[in-house]
């Protein structure tokens, strides 16, 4: 029992910082849901499902969800990738050397390049992708295209590049704190291991998919979940970088921007919070599907 | 037994039912009414009633006009007639956001400079009876013209603008002059002449294509709208202010209407035949500075533009207004036609403390020094007419006075959707991205404003607004 004191004693404060400024949020977006609140009154009329009738038949509601569903594949797969292969390069592909495995030449350097975009603020990033994607010859990518005779792109103004252009941008930003994550992994892999393989013949190839991913799936399945739910935000790189805020034609939008939109711009609070409910349930199943689907059995070693 | 995630999810969830839903911060639409201020008693020097002592809270939206004039000119007046009277002063660049769970929670400031990116919606504070009724102070004498009520004092339009529902609501306190933007010395130099027609118009685009100028752009990323307004004021120069009334007032069919398609036909095809696609991906400022460079001839937008720019503003430049050119030879409104609008919303908050020192601190800011006062600071006439002689104005203003005077009676009307209808009119702004990038065809166009104006006219949800002129 006094066990059970002590531990509560040290849980009461965060738990009630978590209900106050956490949960009862979220109940009361439940409950806005169901109104017709417009945001500058305390009075509201409940108008049932209403909202969520709405929102089911509206076409950007869709387009967002469309739009997460490519994110929520291609972001995570790209920055996935990207990562283990930068870690892998900066911690084992260098071979061993004194007992310990190395990564490549001048793995500390690249280590706070690869680092350096996560330091950066959301709005700061978007700010300078704003320079990079300028559809004129002032852009750093188009200015390069100019010079070479190429006629400008609109990365962002073009509806097939502009969400392919967001996901770039966002993975640009979050490989560098996957590389460090997987890399303290690897870390942890022992050194016997790899010398055994490396003994038995195994090139680098072999080894990284033999050994280094097996032995990092718990490290992989968490970034993955993390990066899941970063597919379903997206707000502000979407808000400072897209047209439209959503644009061109929707074909960025996500949901958050639209809740913002429909809370703040039209005061249709209710069917804003309509839509995070819908968002709240989305990242629920996104990650109780994934902690389901990738679970497996945890190699001790 | 430990508790498992499983039993931890449950308790959450009834612990979410048990909840007291009345006890969160929303209640049902019965809240009683706020306090209504009682007035003081009305004299001659004291039209509105107000109590000598009372505090006074002024919120000022801190954006390019900043808040001095408010502090200097306005509240320097008040605080003159009203020394026992404490002001509070509140500047900001987030009206909403500041302001929304303070009008939620009934702790109101007293005068609302509702602008900027983050304004409250208008539409919604009237549903809640936030905003004054605006008559005693239309009808109470004014204090720049003696003997002359202040809504005599004011500039066609002014009165209209300021109705929500037929009742006086919003002050809309400064007047701008929207249409075609363009360096008059590079005209000069170049011996071009501002075009009247749409075929004189093509030509000069002709012309300014092999001189390596665009002959016209607008900002796609931020401001889109300062297109949408150019087609619809187009389409009212076409078939009259009607059009744009129609379209403010949901009618059936008044996206699909003729005058609307040919507007926006004839501009779908100036973009395509000397615009640059790049600018789809600008915003304003981007593209305000390019035509700064003399890359952009013609630019659509308001006279509040010299102001914005007059720092990157070169000695090369000098900012003229020209009317949007014929684009039939059977327009109703003549080519001199332009857009004479009112902006800058000012409200009285009806549930504060201090209603009536509201409406007098609007009247004075409609005083002589007050209003002349505003124009020699910030450079933007207000709505107070004829208070701006021997002022020193920009030459973009002296240009648009100029352009109004030749416009006479003819001038094309504010579209009110704009805030009547936030929904439509950001429609119309990725509307207006599809068209004249060419994804979609004016015909498409209409038909996606006309049933997306279908479909708000539908939603009992959102309060009707009309107009008749």
């Amino acid at each position: 029992m006094r066990r059970h004191g002590f531990v509560a004693g040290f849980l009461l404060l965060p738990v009630l910082l978590y209900v106050v400024f956490v949960i009862s949020p979220y109940v009361q977006a439940f409950q806005i849901a169901l109104t017709d609140w417009r945001g500058v009154s305390a009075g509201l009329d409940f108008v049932g499902l209403d909202n969520f009738r709405r929102m089911f038949g509206n076409e950007t509601f869709w387009q967002a969800i469309r739009n997460h569903l490519v994110l929520l594949v291609a972001m995570p797969l790209a920055t996935v990738s990207l990562a283990l292969l930068f870690a892998y390069l900066l911690n084992v592909a260098g071979g061993s050397r004194g007992g310990t495995m190395t990564g490549v030449k001048g793995s500390g350097f690249y280590r706070v390049v690869f680092f350096l975009p996560q330091v950066l603020a959301v709005a700061v990033v978007g700010v300078l992708f704003k320079a990079v994607y300028r559809p004129d010859s002032s852009g750093v990518i188009n200015g390069v295209l100019v010079k070479l005779g190429m006629e400008p792109v609109g990365w962002l103004t073009d509806q097939r590049l502009a969400l392919w252009s967001i996901i770039a941008v966002m993975v640009w930003q979050a490989v560098g704190f996957y590389v460090v994550l997987f890399s303290a992994g690897m870390a942890a892999i022992p050194k016997d291991v790899f010398e055994a393989a490396s003994l038995d013949g195994a090139g680098r190839t072999r080894m990284f998919f033999s050994i280094t991913l097996p032995l990092l799936w718990d490290t992989v399945q968490v970034g993955w979940i993390y990066l899941g739910i970063a597919a379903f935000d997206g707000f502000a790189l979407v808000n400072v970088l897209s047209m439209e805020q959503g644009g061109p034609d929707g074909a960025t939008t996500v949901l958050a921007t639209e809740i913002y939109k429909n809370a703040f711009s039209y005061s249709r609070f209710g069917y804003a919070s309509a839509l995070g409910v819908a968002l709240f349930f989305l990242t629920l199943t996104f990650a109780a599907l994934t902690m389901r689907v990738t679970r497996r059995e945890r190699i001790v070693y | 037994m430990p508790p498992t995630r499983r039993d931890v999810l449950r308790g959450l969830g009834l612990a979410a039912l048990a909840t007291p839903l009345a006890a969160c911060a929303t209640a049902a639409r019965d809240a009683a009414p706020g306090p209504t201020a009682s007035a003081a008693a009305t004299s001659a020097n004291n039209p509105l009633g107000v109590d000598a002592a009372r505090r006074l809270e002024v919120v000022i939206f801190s954006g390019g006009n900043g808040d001095k004039y408010a502090v200097d000119l306005h509240e320097a007046a008040y605080r003159r007639t009203y020394p026992q009277a404490e002001i509070k002063h509140v500047a900001t660049q987030k009206v909403g956001t500041q302001l929304r769970p303070r009008f939620i929670a009934g702790d109101v400031p007293d005068v609302v400079n509702n602008s900027g990116p983050e304004a409250l919606d208008l539409q919604s504070l009237v549903q809640e009876g936030h905003l004054a009724d605006l008559t005693p102070l239309f009808e109470a004498p004014s204090l720049a013209f003696p003997g002359k009520k202040v809504k005599d004092t004011l500039v066609g339009g002014a009165y209209e603008n300021s109705l929500i529902d037929g009742v006086p609501r919003v002050l809309q306190y400064t007047v701008a002059h929207r249409a075609l933007w363009y360096n008059a010395k590079l005209f000069e130099a170049k011996g071009w002449s501002v075009p009247r027609t749409w075929a004189e118009f093509n030509a000069l685009g002709e012309e300014a294509k092999k001189a390596g100028i665009a002959l016209f752009a607008y900002p796609g990323q931020v401001g889109p709208f300062y297109q949408l307004w150019n087609l619809i004021y187009s389409a009212a120069k076409i078939g009259g202010n009607k059009v744009i009334i129609d379209i403010d007032n949901l009618a059936d069919g008044a996206w699909t209407a003729e005058p609307v398609r040919q507007a926006v036909a004839a501009w779908a095809q100036i973009q395509k035949d000397y615009g640059d696609k790049a600018y789809f991906g600008l915003d304003h400022t981007q593209t305000q500075v390019k035509h700064l460079q003399d890359k952009v001839l013609f630019y659509p937008c308001g006279s509040w533009l010299e102001n914005e720019m007059a720092k990157d503003k070169p000695d090369t430049f000098e900012y003229a207004i020209a009317p949007v050119p014929s684009i039939t030879s059977a327009d109703a409104l003549p080519y001199e036609a332009i857009m004479i609008g009112v902006s800058e919303a000012f409200f009285v908050a009806a549930k504060g403390k201090n209603p009536q020192g509201g409406l007098e601190y609007l009247r004075m800011m409609l005083s002589r020094e007050g209003a002349r006062g505003y124009t020699e600071m910030t450079k933007n006439l207000t709505i107070v007419n004829g208070l701006v002689d021997g002022l020193q104005l920009t030459s973009a203003v002296n240009s648009a006075a100029k352009a109004q005077e030749a416009a006479g009676k003819n001038t094309i009307t504010d579209a009110r959707f704009e805030t009547w209808y936030k929904e439509l009119f950001d429609y119309g702004q990725t509307q207006t991205n599809s068209v004249m990038a060419g994804r979609i065809t004016p015909d498409q166009f209409c038909a996606n404003m006309q049933k997306k104006a279908d479909e708000l006219k539908a939603d009992s949800s959102i309060a009707k607004q009309t107009r008749s002129v």
